[in-house]
């Protein structure tokens, strides 16, 4: 018998990168089939456009850099920010909208600062920021609930409306999000924002059509099953508990503060957690392991940041919504957090 | 003669204020919007420059070196208040839309930098050289990317140039495709950002392929080899 002697590690991890992208992937369905319920299949239309933009940019690159294209492309890394940017954007904006979202998330920020490992900033947050200040109009146009839509859009239409934004009679996207009593709505976020300005309480505010007891009508949902898919890659060990505990602790501490502070003008911890991307950011978002803290201290003070800075846009700020904004400034002080929470190495620096 | 070559090609290209030493970035990404006002102000700061150059190498033996920089500045100072009153005469638009980046050119680092590490040292023929070919490489820099910025956020060129050059210049304005919607980051200074991160890239492109034409990848030598099996 031969007896072969390797040296250390002798445990490997399982995980590969193709595995943990498709798990995050898979994470993602019942928080996108929720969205699809509530909004709409736009959302899946999106997908699908998004998808494939990557896939060629992220080809294109890779031959412009002259480095191997198959290996990158089937380590699914693009496919996942092409799934984290579609979700995010309105389910009937414009095509072009998500392609050139996908080419700056691709290209910019993720191959240019040298591809996946290298990044700086999570790509489907920077493409989502660049969109938004770039087109306000097409980025803040979600549709209300489909029941509480006047007419109801059939798939067909939904795919005419996202590729020459009319349907087949000739009606526009903004004519079709008007609502039963003849009003457009805003998201909840944004509704509670206008309310609060022109000196509505968040109560009066909440008992508008889109809003259901807790928060947003249908958003509260796609939020729980955003949450679900989150607790299902902690269970599969995709991510750590850090950063969403962090996030979601901080966010509802600061807005229960808030909330006994003055209830007239702030909403109450549970309307800001099933709100907006709250879920999306804290387990899918936030917890990317390239732009992220890689220390635990790190880790915890980075989350908790976040939701932090989630609550006071939120609240102070000029947009309705603020994950993608919090997790691109904390990004940046990902190095910063990291150099002063490195643990201490055994066997050097003091013991305690 | 080889001197004046040198200058140059130092400030279009190989020092060039923008791209090389990053100086001015203030005005560079602010006003950078469209080709009109990156023209209006790179000839504002050309002109700044050259006069600034040209006065400091003449004084350069009569001041201290104590207090060289005060002097620097107020030279400097000078020539932008000539400028400016100028363009509020003369350009009265685009006075306005520059705003408060006229003054400013005061403290651009690149003029006060070529009167420190140029003009203080040579003659005025040379400084006033100098001065043309570092404002050219500003002023060309900030045409480049305000028209990157104006074509891919509005789609235009030359949009507003009768504000600098006169009634006659609204034929200069090119509309190479409209949008129904403007891409506004282009126009937003985070536009400018990326436009000269993307330029400084492709300048060290550049720079790096004629530096491979020039001396072809040596072959690595191989290391010698000693036979150690099978020998009989």
């Amino acid at each position: 018998m031969k007896l072969t002697m390797a040296s250390s590690p002798h445990n490997h991890s399982q995980k590969s990168v193709s595995k943990l992208m498709i798990t995050v992937m898979c994470a993602c369905i019942p928080g996108i089939l929720t969205q699809a319920y509530f909004f709409g299949f736009g959302v899946l239309i999106q997908l699908i456009i998004a998808i494939i933009t990557a896939s060629l940019v992220e080809a294109a690159i890779l031959k412009l850099r002259n480095r191997p294209i198959l290996p990158s492309l089937s380590d699914g890394s693009a496919w996942l920010t092409a799934v984290l940017l579609a979700v995010s954007i309105p389910s009937l904006a414009p095509w072009w909208v998500i392609v050139v979202g996908i080419v700056f998330a691709i290209g910019m920020v993720k191959q240019l600062y040298g591809g996946l490992g290298f990044n700086l900033f999570n790509p489907a947050m920077g493409a989502y920021v660049l969109l938004l200040i770039s087109f306000p109009v097409q980025m803040t146009s979600w549709m209300p609930v489909d029941h509480l839509l006047a007419s109801p859009i059939s798939f067909l239409d939904q795919l005419t409306i996202i590729f020459t934004q009319t349907n087949s009679t000739g009606l526009t996207l903004d004519t079709l999000r008007t609502s039963i009593d003849g009003t457009t709505m805003a998201t909840p976020l944004d509704t509670v924002k206008t309310a609060v300005s022109q000196n509505l309480t968040v109560s009066e505010a909440m008992n508008q059509l889109q809003f259901s007891a807790y928060a947003g009508l249908g958003w509260q949902w796609v939020n729980v099953a955003y949450l679900i898919g989150g607790l299902y890659l902690l269970k599969a060990k995709v991510i750590n508990w850090h950063i969403p505990t962090a996030f979601i602790g901080a966010l509802a501490l600061c807005s229960a503060i808030g909330y006994i502070a003055d209830s007239g003008s702030q909403a109450g911890s549970l309307f800001h957690l099933l709100s907006g991307a709250t879920m999306l950011g804290a387990f899918f978002i936030a917890t990317d392991p390239v732009s992220a803290c890689t220390t635990d201290k790190g880790r915890l003070i980075f989350g908790a940041s976040i939701g932090v800075l989630v609550y006071v846009i939120r609240q102070f700020g000029g947009y309705p919504d603020a994950v993608a904004f919090a997790v691109l400034l904390l990004n940046m002080a990902v190095p910063l957090i990291d150099h002063y929470t490195q643990p201490r190495t055994y066997g050097h620096g003091a013991s305690k | 003669m080889s001197q004046f070559k040198s200058l140059m090609k130092e400030g279009m290209w190989g020092n060039n204020p923008a791209l090389v030493q990053l100086l001015g970035l203030c005005p560079l990404l602010a006003v950078t919007s469209t080709v009109t006002n990156a023209l209006g102000l790179g000839l504002a700061t050309l002109l700044v420059l050259v006069g600034s150059n040209i006065t400091v190498s003449v004084v350069r033996n009569w001041v201290p070196k104590d207090i060289r920089i005060p002097v620097f500045v107020m030279i400097i100072a000078a020539f932008v208040t000539i400028v400016q009153l100028l363009m509020n005469a003369y350009t009265f638009g685009l006075y306005q839309s520059l705003g408060i980046f006229i003054p400013l050119i005061v403290t651009n680092c690149a003029i006060i930098g070529r009167a420190e590490a140029f003009a203080s040292k040579n003659n005025p023929l040379l400084s006033a050289w100098d001065g043309v070919m570092m404002g050219l490489g500003f002023a060309v820099v900030l045409i480049v990317l305000g028209a990157m910025r104006e074509i891919i956020g509005q789609g235009t060129l030359f949009d507003g140039a009768d504000l600098l050059l006169g009634a006659w210049a609204t034929v200069l304005r090119i509309e190479l495709f409209t949008f129904d919607n403007q891409f506004l980051v282009a126009i937003l200074p985070p536009g400018a950002f990326l436009g000269l991160g993307l330029l400084i890239a492709g300048k060290n492109v550049i720079d790096t392929q004629i530096k491979a034409k020039a001396s072809p990848v040596a072959q690595p030598e191989k290391a010698p080899r000693a036979r150690v099996t099978n020998l009989t």
